[in-house]
């Protein structure tokens, strides 16, 4: 398991340095190290996390959205007539509930279909995982940069050490 | 017809005073007509046209002035695109950017799809923004009134929202010409 720190700190070693997003449990751990560090400004709804994430990135800054993937439909139009036309890259920290089938009902649609929604939007996706931790980031970051668009990390439970492990 | 219909001036013609008191700061202008009047009226590198993203123009502002907190950020805004993302009066109301001005043009129709009418004309969003924790409030009704409290607003510590109920003429402004990505990439080297 990666360990809630390590997993901002990471982030933070690439450069990014504006943090936004809305919670989920699966991401709890994270957004407790980024308020520890006085990095996270917390949005009301994710697509507004995304909208603030995009005003900070053309003020200078490396701007990661952390959601549920829930906030995905949430936010799917800013990222879709905002972010992917005006070329404003983001990095979507997006927990991956409903994934397998096993959550409550309300997860089990996005669960089964993210994979498959980002690639329609060709949102470029990948899954974090312990062993793959440096090549992950390596990518997330080389895909921001080349691309312009937002880039997805999802983050599956157990992966990263939640707040109550 | 509204009663205050007749005498209030039209949303081109309050983009146009606004835009004299102003010089280098980033402006984000909501999608619709707004962006295509205001690219008319005073084509500048620090105007964000926004074309698509309906509600999120007040969501950038906000990002832009807190990565910018040395730099007074305004957003043009209207009262669809307000109550569509209403809850960005919370956000800005709970983190008060000193350097955030919003300005919300009133005609209580979404214009660009037809005048079919919002609820801002039983919703007061000044009264929303000031519950939310806005500092400074105003709603205003005529071009003397709006220099006035943009002035004020303008060497006020915010965040601040300045409401202009204007009527429903559209200014005959054509599409923004620029490409998106070329808007982002103008309006990051004109803020830098």
């Amino acid at each position: 398991m990666i360990e809630s720190d390590v997993f901002v700190q990471t982030m933070q070693d690439m450069g990014v340095n504006f943090f936004t997003g809305v919670p989920d449990s699966i991401l709890g751990g994270i957004i407790a190290e980024l308020m520890n560090r006085r990095l996270y400004t917390p949005a009301v709804r994710e697509d507004e996390a995304v909208g603030m994430a995009a005003g900070a990135y053309m003020a200078g800054k490396t701007p990661a959205v952390l959601m549920q993937n829930s906030g995905l439909g949430t936010s799917l139009n800013a990222l879709i007539s905002l972010n992917m036309i005006y070329q404003q890259p983001c990095i979507l920290i997006v927990s991956w509930r409903g994934q397998g089938g096993e959550d409550a009902p309300e997860h089990l649609v996005m669960g089964e279909v993210m994979p498959q929604l980002l690639d329609t939007v060709k949102i470029p996706h990948r899954t974090l995982t312990e062993k793959t931790v440096i090549e992950d980031f390596r990518w997330v970051a080389e895909t921001f940069m080349k691309q312009r668009i937002p880039v997805a990390l999802f983050i599956t439970k157990g992966v990263v050490k939640g707040l109550h492990p | 017809m509204r009663p205050e219909q007749g005498t209030l001036i039209s949303r081109a013609q309050a983009m146009e005073a606004l835009l004299k008191l102003l010089t280098d700061q980033p402006v984000i202008i909501c999608n619709g007509f707004p962006s295509r009047e205001a690219h008319k009226i005073a084509d500048r590198p620090t105007h964000f046209y926004m074309i698509g993203s309906m509600g999120n123009a007040s969501a950038i502002a906000l990002g832009v002035a807190l990565a910018k907190p040395n730099k007074q950020v305004i957003t043009f805004d209207g009262d669809g695109n307000v109550l569509m993302g209403m809850g960005t009066l919370a956000t800005v109301g709970a983190l008060k950017p000193k350097n955030f001005i919003h300005v919300v043009f009133d005609n209580e129709v979404y214009g660009t799809t037809g005048n079919q009418p919002t609820i801002s004309n039983v919703v007061p969003l000044e009264k929303v923004a000031k519950s939310a924790g806005y500092v400074n409030v105003e709603r205003v009704l005529d071009r003397d009134d709006l220099v006035y409290e943009f002035k004020d607003m303008l060497k006020k510590d915010g965040p601040s929202l300045l409401l202009i109920k204007v009527n429903e003429f559209v200014e005959d402004a054509g599409r923004v010409l620029h490409d998106p990505p070329d808007i982002t990439r103008r309006f990051m080297k004109a803020i830098e």
